[in-house]
């Protein structure tokens, strides 16, 4: 297995926020490869809106790190070209949202090429954005839409959870060859400015090391239940872990850390021990992950199972506004407790 | 330009500034000690537009409730100019179902029919739907115009360009108003468009196109003026770009460590009223009795919001379709 944020504790003692380690990632990267440089709306003075390019415009001058124009079609096809022609560009999407306004040029342009071209054309870059809700910032910038892109072919797709697997799949996903959609959730990152999730500061090692993009994390052993999850609900599952076990419920939490290549296996050896599975998202929960999870299983045997597989997701609808309504459809530790007991019945 | 003409923008200008006020200080009022954008009874993300009040002031003046307004995230100096209902839309920030949208929505969206208003968060995506507006008031004979409101930022954004060329072609009865107050967050202008000024990309599109240089309400009235009489008239789309300010950061909580114009930014409400004041329309006394007016209607509305019931979580997935 892999290491884990948790696991690599013993090995370093130097913590640091998702945020920075991201920065710290795409900075020794940097160092290293003159092709690399950074574009997005904010990227430069302001350090990112989520702080994942903070202090780069100080460290690599304006001709590396490139403020934009709010004009995400145009600098999206520049990424795909710049990679084309040999750079190695890493563009920020402020929020996933607003992919809308230029998915042509991602899911048409930069994730086709390389299949269209015979393999002859390489389209190495990093499309960076930030997902995810919980703060009241209504339906068009609370979503994940990783389903999104994961169902589309042609874009590997990472969602780290916490600052160790923020640096090494930032590192791994600059030296990738494909164009890499790295996902992170606004809650991980130790923003000052938002409520402090314990998780969003861990250890991570100085050097540069790669995590492994396709490789799954057991984040935490048990026996009677799989709870498949990702990102920020990484983190509400294992709060929901510890009241389960005063529960007699013992969890195993993996943490897929990449939808795309996806860790199929790590999840059928772990519901071939407990025969149980919950599958947590924060996406929407129709035609995505959850859907896809169980799919994994009930393809493989579903004799593995014990129980019928269940699914928390946000339900199909916009994410609402009003706190009360929209911490009924996120995925939190109540709910995901509940859920677990469901499956446990 | 009449006195009572002149006495009503102010007061628009007035009335949104001091609803503004109140939501900085509720917004900010339970957000310590430690600062969470999503804590308190007004969390999440928050774009007030105190400075730019002479832009909605001087559009809207013109305006009734058959036309319509697609705003930007930034919308209250335009909601509140158009004359929607101040305990609607407070309800609606403090996500109670009250609100224009039950709680759903939020700051950035905003849908109020009886007024034909709505906004987007998604820069210049208010734009096309304007035009489809526009194009059903000209299909059901109506006289009504869209006004359609984007930031400078917002203008090098496709949709904007796409839209400008088919109003033109249309002829649709559209204004198309930019609000260039400097930045767009924390990128300066010159930092992300090649020209000066917008006027230019509307005489290109193939219609009318104005720059406003110095926030001026009664510059922004004149040509508001003139646009919406030509959209009404049949005449199609115009532009208008107005140089405005942001007065305060791109949402509250921004820093602004990457601005360097502060010290010199005007605030047109003091500016009017001195204007006004040597023109024998305003007394000091009417200053501060236009300026109490505007609060208690503020309060009362805020009171309103905040006695107001918070949405059932039981129905969380209503109104996803008719
Ligand atoms: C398509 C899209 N890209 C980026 C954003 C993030 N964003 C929100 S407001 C803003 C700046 C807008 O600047 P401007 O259009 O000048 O309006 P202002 O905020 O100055 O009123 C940006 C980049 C967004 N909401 N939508
Ligand atoms: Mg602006």
């Amino acid at each position: 297995m892999v290491l884990t944020g948790t696991q690599s504790e013993s090995i370093t003692a130097r913590k640091l926020t998702t945020a920075k380690a991201m920065v710290e990632a795409i900075s020794q990267e940097m160092e290293r490869d003159p092709s690399i440089f950074v574009m997005g709306e904010d990227v430069g003075s302001y350090g990112g809106i989520f702080s994942s390019t903070a202090g780069l415009l100080e460290k690599f001058g304006p001709q590396r790190i490139l403020d934009t124009p709010i004009s995400e079609t145009a600098f999206m096809g520049l990424a795909t070209g710049a990679a084309v022609e040999g750079m190695r560009p890493i563009v920020e999407l402020m929020f996933v949202d607003f992919f809308g306004v230029c998915m042509d040029q991602i899911y048409n342009h930069m994730a086709k090429i390389h299949y269209e071209s015979g393999g002859n054309v390489k389209v190495p870059l990093v499309l960076m954005t930030a997902v995810g809700g919980g703060y009241s910032d209504g339906a068009q910038h609370s979503q994940c839409l990783w389903g999104i892109f994961a169902h589309l072919p042609g874009m590997k797709v990472v969602v780290p959870s916490n600052p160790y697997d923020a640096k090494g799949l930032m590192i791994s996903a600059i030296r990738d060859d494909n164009p890499v959609i790295y996902m992170f959730h606004k809650g991980v990152m130790g923003l000052p400015w938002m409520a402090k999730n314990p998780h969003s500061l861990g250890p991570v090692p100085e050097k540069p090391y790669e995590v492994p993009i396709g490789r799954a994390a057991i984040v935490r052993t048990g026996n009677d239940l799989t709870i498949v999850t990702l990102s920020m609900a990484v983190h509400h599952a294992l709060d929901a872990a510890e009241e389960l076990t005063k529960q007699g419920i013992d969890s195993e939490i993996i943490d897929l850390r990449s939808l795309v290549p996806l860790d199929r296996e790590a999840v059928l050896e772990s519901v071939a021990k407990t025969g149980r599975l919950l599958v947590v998202d924060e996406d929407y929960q129709s035609f995505g992950l959850t859907g896809e999870i169980t799919a994994v299983v009930a393809e493989k045997d579903p004799r593995l199972l014990k129980a019928p597989v269940s699914r928390l997701a946000i339900p199909d609808i916009p994410i609402p506004y009003s706190r009360t309504l929209e911490y009924a459809v996120l995925p939190t530790a109540e709910r995901i407790v509940a859920a677990a007991k469901r499956v446990m019945a | 330009m009449d006195n009572e003409t002149r006495l009503g923008l102010y007061k628009t200008m007035v009335l949104s500034r001091s609803f503004e006020e109140a939501i900085l200080r509720d917004y900010h009022a339970d957000k310590k000690p430690v600062w969470d954008i999503g804590a308190g009874l007004i969390p999440g993300e928050m774009h007030l537009s105190a400075g730019q009040e002479p832009v909605a002031a001087g559009v809207c003046a013109h305006l009734t409730s058959d036309d319509a307004i697609s705003s930007t995230h930034r919308p209250h100096h335009f909601a509140i100019a158009h004359g929607m209902d101040l305990r609607l839309l407070a309800s609606e920030i403090f996500g109670r179902e009250t609100g224009l949208g039950k709680g759903r929505g939020g700051h950035m969206h905003l849908f109020d029919p009886t007024i034909h208003f709505s906004c987007s968060g998604i820069v210049a995506e208010g734009y096309p739907s304007a035009l489809g507006v526009a194009f059903a008031f000209q299909r059901q004979g109506k006289d009504s115009v869209a006004i359609a409101v984007t930031g400078e930022g917002g203008a090098n954004q496709g949709a904007f360009h796409e839209s400008l060329n088919l109003a033109a072609l249309w002829k649709l009865p559209v204004v198309f108003v930019i609000e260039d107050n400097d930045w767009a967050i924390s990128v300066p202008r010159d930092a992300s468009t090649a020209i000066r000024s917008n006027a230019v990309r509307a005489t290109s599109y193939g219609m009318r196109g104005v720059r406003i240089q110095d926030n001026s309400v009664e510059g922004v009235w004149d040509a508001a003026k003139t646009a919406i009489e030509k959209a009404r008239a049949g005449e199609g789309p115009s532009l208008i770009e107005v140089h405005t300010v942001r007065l305060w950061g791109h949402f509250e909580g921004d820093a602004q460590a990457y601005r360097n114009d502060l010290d010199s930014l005007i605030d047109p409400i003091p500016a009017y009223a001195n204007q006004l004041e040597s023109d024998g329309v305003l007394s000091p006394e009417m200053v501060e009795s236009i300026a109490q007016d505007a609060k208690s209607r503020v309060e009362d509305a805020f009171d309103f919001a905040k006695s107001s019931p918070l949405p059932s979580a039981a129905e969380v997935e209503r109104y996803v379709f008719a």
